[in-house]
């Protein structure tokens, strides 16, 4: 089972691009995959599940108590995928992080990820960037293994990438988690691929893959469902089954080398964009 | 065990070798908090480091910023409902810890000291916010015991998932018209527990002193600020006020009520025991409402005469005067005769002093009346001026910690503000004698060569009793059994033990016959356990 965590800046587009490449791995590439979404919203499933019905592991436990049943918290969506929402509280309130801590410390007790769930991948879609020890959780020991960053071209995902990488380097130690790629989510930047590529490069890792800017994505997404799951002959479905082929098949897990503010800045220049 | 030290003991030069033990950074920092006494000649003491953050790994005496705000300065009080916000250990475990006895003026009134209030958070509400279940805590209190005031005290976990609990309190007092207030007293705020007496004490002003402007009846009306009642401290001096013909208007906040406080700003005179805890209240009452303070200390038979005569210096009148005078005259005599009695198993014999931010001063004229000597004393949570004195106020180097801690801006009330005394009538009761606005400290009461140790730790500790095997050593709880371990018998001035009074006249004879049976027990000679005497393995530790 390989259990990854996707991260990067808010609104970048980690639950979509998520749900879409899961999407993939499930009816291309016929994984059996759980996303856990550990966004307070709890909205990182909506598009495999066809809505927004599903009740969070935290709403479940506060409304059943200690006898909390998998059943309760599972949902099947999309092409056999398995569904679970963290849940949390309203913006402005109690501590959102403790919240995540909690649900997937549940999920383990409960055996989420046991054998006989023959679980062949785990996802975690992360809120956005990493402001405290809560949202670092699935990066710490034995939650997360692997991390994909998505980010675009503008400076500051680019710049939540690099501290998104940062956090990484702080548990690579001791829990073995490695960064498996950035996701380019295109923002239709000038020169966006060669800027993701060079920081890729200069990160230590790749860039798995470049996701073009296809307003199918927003299409899909008003009638709840995954690109693949809408039409799955639009090109961008096989952008995204591209990308699930790229994760399936990816080798390269590094500990990342977070670049300096002035070095980040520098590449901007570089690449002509302070221009 | 034996009581003497086997030869003199250069302090300097135990200070030295207590200094080497640590690594250099340490080494400097607590070189600063360790001083061996000695004053100018102009009568000052010298620079002590205090009221910084202790070291981390170092076993400190000291408690949190909650426990100095719940419960040391609103604990003793029995018709508040303190609730504590957060989880159960919290509030369970700075309940009625200290002893703080109350009496109520009937069986009927109201006491809810029995009572342990807590909001018990739990996973859920740490993840949700805790707010709702404050509320409702409030309202299940207002319910069920119909009180004049509810408090609210913050916990560490309050603070960092953010709860509003002035928000609440402010709901809640309008939604049941009684006074409801709040403390932002989490536990991490300061560098020890005086962090929370002052915001204690900020409370306080805010939200109940001078709510209630009926005039008290009396002629001499006095505050008594600092005396939290442990063992019945407070009982003790009531007596006395009340034998003397003193009007005690309130009592912050040993044997206090809820209107005591609300009328405290009419009393005319405002007695401070524990400086470190009180006097923020003590200096904004006399701000806003014009009543002066002074220093006192009622514990120590002479200490104690000392005190009722500076009181009625103040007021000045005749008949004052010669009243304290007779009280005086009756209860000395029968302290110095308990003293008598004890002097042959007390004299000559040393005693160490590690509590609080005034204990370790004021107990220190009870060891010199039945001649013992403090050897070495120190404050866990005092600031330089318990130290040094008032007079280095200005020179008081505030820190980020204590930026953290509100200082209210007061000013006075244009309409309730009185002038206790005109300006001459001041300055004629200091030149007198007569302090105003003034505590000396404890380092100028000190014998030269004495040590000062600031917020102590275990090791120091037992560095100080291998070296001068003192007869009795004055702390905590978490002093306690590591110094009897050690041989040494250790009386808590936290909450006395299992005894007290220890105040006023009667207390002070209390304290005689306690520390006189201590200190002669034969129990700790049967300290070392047998093969501690004779080993049949022995071996060296590699320092040595």
């Amino acid at each position: 089972m390989r259990k990854i965590a996707i991260y990067g800046k808010g609104g970048i587009g980690k639950s979509t691009t998520t749900q879409n490449t899961v999407a993939g791995l499930a009816s291309h590439l016929g994984k059996k995959v759980m996303v856990v979404g550990c966004d307070p919203k709890g909205d990182s499933t909506r598009l495999l599940l066809g809505g927004l019905s599903q009740r969070t592991v935290l709403d479940t436990l506060r409304e059943e108590g200690e006898d909390v049943d998998l059943g309760d918290i599972l949902k099947g969506g999309f092409s056999n995928t398995v569904c679970v929402e963290s849940g949390g509280p309203e913006p402005g309130v109690g501590c959102a992080g403790r919240g995540i801590i909690t649900s997937i410390n549940l999920l383990e007790q409960l055996g989420a990820y046991d054998a006989d769930k023959a679980l062949d991948y785990v996802f975690y879609d992360v809120l956005g960037d990493v402001v405290c020890g809560g949202f670092a959780m699935p990066i710490r020991e034995g939650k997360a293994d692997e991390i994909y960053i998505v980010v675009s071209g503008e400076m500051m995902a680019m710049y939540a990438a690099n501290n998104i990488c940062k956090g990484i380097v702080k548990y690579a130690d001791a829990g073995g988690v490695r960064l498996g790629g950035l996701i380019c989510n295109s923002r239709q930047v000038d020169r966006e691929q060669d800027l993701i590529q060079e920081l890729a490069r200069r990160l230590g890792t790749q860039m798995i893959h470049f996701l073009p800017r296809d307003n199918m994505v927003q299409r899909a997404e008003i009638n709840r469902k995954t690109v693949i799951d809408y039409d799955g002959a639009q090109p961008m479905a096989d952008e995204y089954r591209a990308l699930a082929s790229k994760i399936d098949g990816n080798e390269m897990f590094v500990i990342p080398k977070p670049l300096t503010i002035e070095d980040l800045e520098k590449l901007l220049i570089d690449f002509g964009i302070a221009n | 065990m034996t009581t003497k030290p086997k030869k003199t003991v250069d302090p300097s030069v135990l200070k030295e070798e207590m200094l080497r033990k640590y690594p250099p950074k340490v080494a400097r920092k607590r070189s600063k908090q360790i001083l061996v006494n000695e004053l100018d000649e102009q009568g000052h003491s010298q620079e002590i480091m205090s009221n910084v953050r202790t070291i981390p790994g170092i076993i400190t005496q000291r408690g949190c910023t909650y426990a100095g705000c719940k419960g040391v300065v609103l604990g003793p009080t029995r018709d508040i409902v303190n609730i504590t916000h957060g989880p159960i250990g919290c509030g369970f475990y700075s309940w009625l810890t200290r002893r703080n006895q109350t009496l109520p003026p009937t069986p009927e009134s109201e006491n809810y000291m029995p009572y342990c209030f807590s909001t018990d958070m739990g996973e859920h509400d740490i993840v949700f916010g805790g707010e709702k279940k404050l509320r409702q805590a409030v309202q299940e209190a207002f319910d069920a015991m119909n009180p004049k005031a509810i408090g609210i005290f913050s916990t560490c976990p309050v603070g960092l998932i953010g709860d509003d609990v002035h928000a609440v309190a402010r709901d809640m007092k309008e939604k049941l018209g009684i006074n409801v207030f709040a403390f932002s007293c989490e536990g991490y705020k300061g560098v020890s527990q005086s962090a929370g007496h002052h915001i204690a004490n900020n409370q306080l002003f805010k939200h109940v002193i001078g709510l209630d402007d009926t005039p008290t009846e009396g002629k001499f009306k006095i505050n008594l600020l600092g005396e939290y009642n442990i063992g019945g401290d407070a009982f003790e001096l009531e007596e006395l006020f009340t034998r003397c013909g003193i009007t005690l208007v309130s009592t912050f906040s040993g044997n206090s009520s809820y209107d005591q406080f609300a009328k405290s700003h009419s009393a005319d005179l405002n007695c401070v025991m524990c400086h470190r805890s009180i006097n923020y209240v003590a200096e904004m009452i006399e701000k806003k409402f014009g009543a002066p303070w002074i220093k006192v200390n009622f514990i120590g038979g002479e200490a104690t005469a000392k005190s009722l005569r500076r009181i009625a210096q103040y007021f000045g009148d005749k008949e004052l005067i010669e009243r304290v005078e007779a009280v005086i005259a009756e209860e000395l005599p029968k302290v110095k005769a308990a003293a008598e009695e004890v002097l042959p198993t007390t004299e000559g014999k040393l005693a160490m002093l590690f509590v609080g931010g005034s204990r370790a001063h004021h107990y220190q004229e009870l060891f010199h009346e039945m001649g013992m000597k403090t050897i070495a004393a120190g404050y866990e949570f005092a600031h330089r001026d318990d130290y040094e004195g008032r007079h280095v106020l200005p020179s008081v180097k505030v820190d980020a910690d204590s930026r953290n801690i509100e200082e209210l801006e007061v000013e006075a009330d244009p309409a309730r503000y009185r002038a206790r005394k005109t300006p001459e009538e001041l300055k004629a009761l200091e030149d007198a004698g007569v302090e105003f606005k003034n505590y000396p400290g404890m380092m100028m009461e000190m014998e030269s060569k004495t040590l000062i140790i600031d917020d102590i730790n275990h090791y120091e500790s037992e560095a100080l009793i291998e070296k001068y095997k003192p007869a009795v050593f004055c702390a905590g709880i978490k002093e306690k059994y590591v110094v009897q371990k050690l041989g040494v018998p250790l009386k808590q001035l936290h909450n006395y033990d299992v005894g007290g009074p220890y105040a006023g006249f009667g207390g002070a004879a209390n304290f005689y016959r306690e520390i006189a049976r201590l200190v002669s027990s034969k129990v700790w000679t049967y300290m070392k356990a047998p093969w501690e005497e004779n080993p049949e393995l022995s071996a060296t530790y590699v320092w040595e």
